[in-house]
């Protein structure tokens, strides 16, 4: 473990991360299930846009996903990054933040795709 | 001798409930933009999206989600055990639940299967 983050900022990351996970494993449940159910119905735009289209409890649910993620996923890669990539603390955390914009932007950009597109 | 200890502390479960967890993570992230961009073509169009369903529908592809599907189960279920060990008063490994995360990817990926022979 590298020395160079403070305490208060380990513990911040390590309580965002956790709480974020619990939120996730809820998500990922019901996406494992939605998954399930979408191949099964066969993968064809029709068949997922006419369930998605003017959904607002499923805008609602990856709204929730997406943010969590964004929440959840810089914490894990600025740590990889230092421990495995042998990034400097500053630049890892620089990284792992435009990661966790580019969620943010990417994933509200499926959702409103499939909702509203 | 630094080798034969550092291969003794890898085999071990929680080593391997570790390692598993941060491949699984790092992957699962490098996905997403490709997820999230995948299904934002769906902005130009029903056929755009379709297209690109249509494009992924070879065995490379499902092959790749199948896997994708097992990473998630894996990652999800690891990182429970992670929660119940610093949330909840047990201590100890808690391998109970490193196996328990090995069966969760595994019928994951059995009803991915199921669904994509249907």
């Amino acid at each position: 473990m590298t020395m160079t983050m403070d305490g208060a900022t380990q513990a911040r990351r390590w309580y965002r991360q956790r709480i974020s996970a619990m939120v996730l494993a809820l998500c990922v449940l019901v996406h494992l299930v939605t998954i399930i159910y979408a191949v099964r119905s066969g993968l064809t735009a029709e068949a997922l846009l006419a369930r998605t289209r003017g959904n607002i409890a499923f805008a609602a649910f990856y709204a929730v996903f997406v943010l969590a993620c964004a929440v959840h996923v810089p914490v894990g890669l600025a740590r990889i990054g230092e421990e495995w990539l042998g990034l400097r603390a500053r630049a890892a955390d620089a990284a792992a933040n435009v990661f966790a914009l580019v969620i943010v932007v990417m994933g509200a950009t499926a959702v409103y795709a499939m909702v509203h597109g | 001798m630094r080798r034969r200890v550092e291969a003794r502390a890898h085999n071990h479960a929680a080593w391997w409930a570790y390692i598993v967890h941060r491949v699984s993570g790092v992957l699962l992230a490098v996905f997403l933009p490709l997820h999230f961009w995948a299904l934002s073509t769906a902005l130009h169009g029903d056929a755009a999206l379709d297209g690109f369903l249509r494009f992924t529908d070879r065995p490379l592809f499902k092959f790749a989600e199948w896997g994708l599907v097992v990473l998630l189960a894996l990652h999800m279920t690891g990182g429970v055990r992670l929660l119940l060990i610093e949330f909840r008063p047990w201590s100890g490994l808690r391998k109970n639940w490193i196996a328990a995360a090995c069966g969760a990817g595994i019928a994951a990926g059995l009803a991915f299967a199921l669904a994509l022979v249907r």
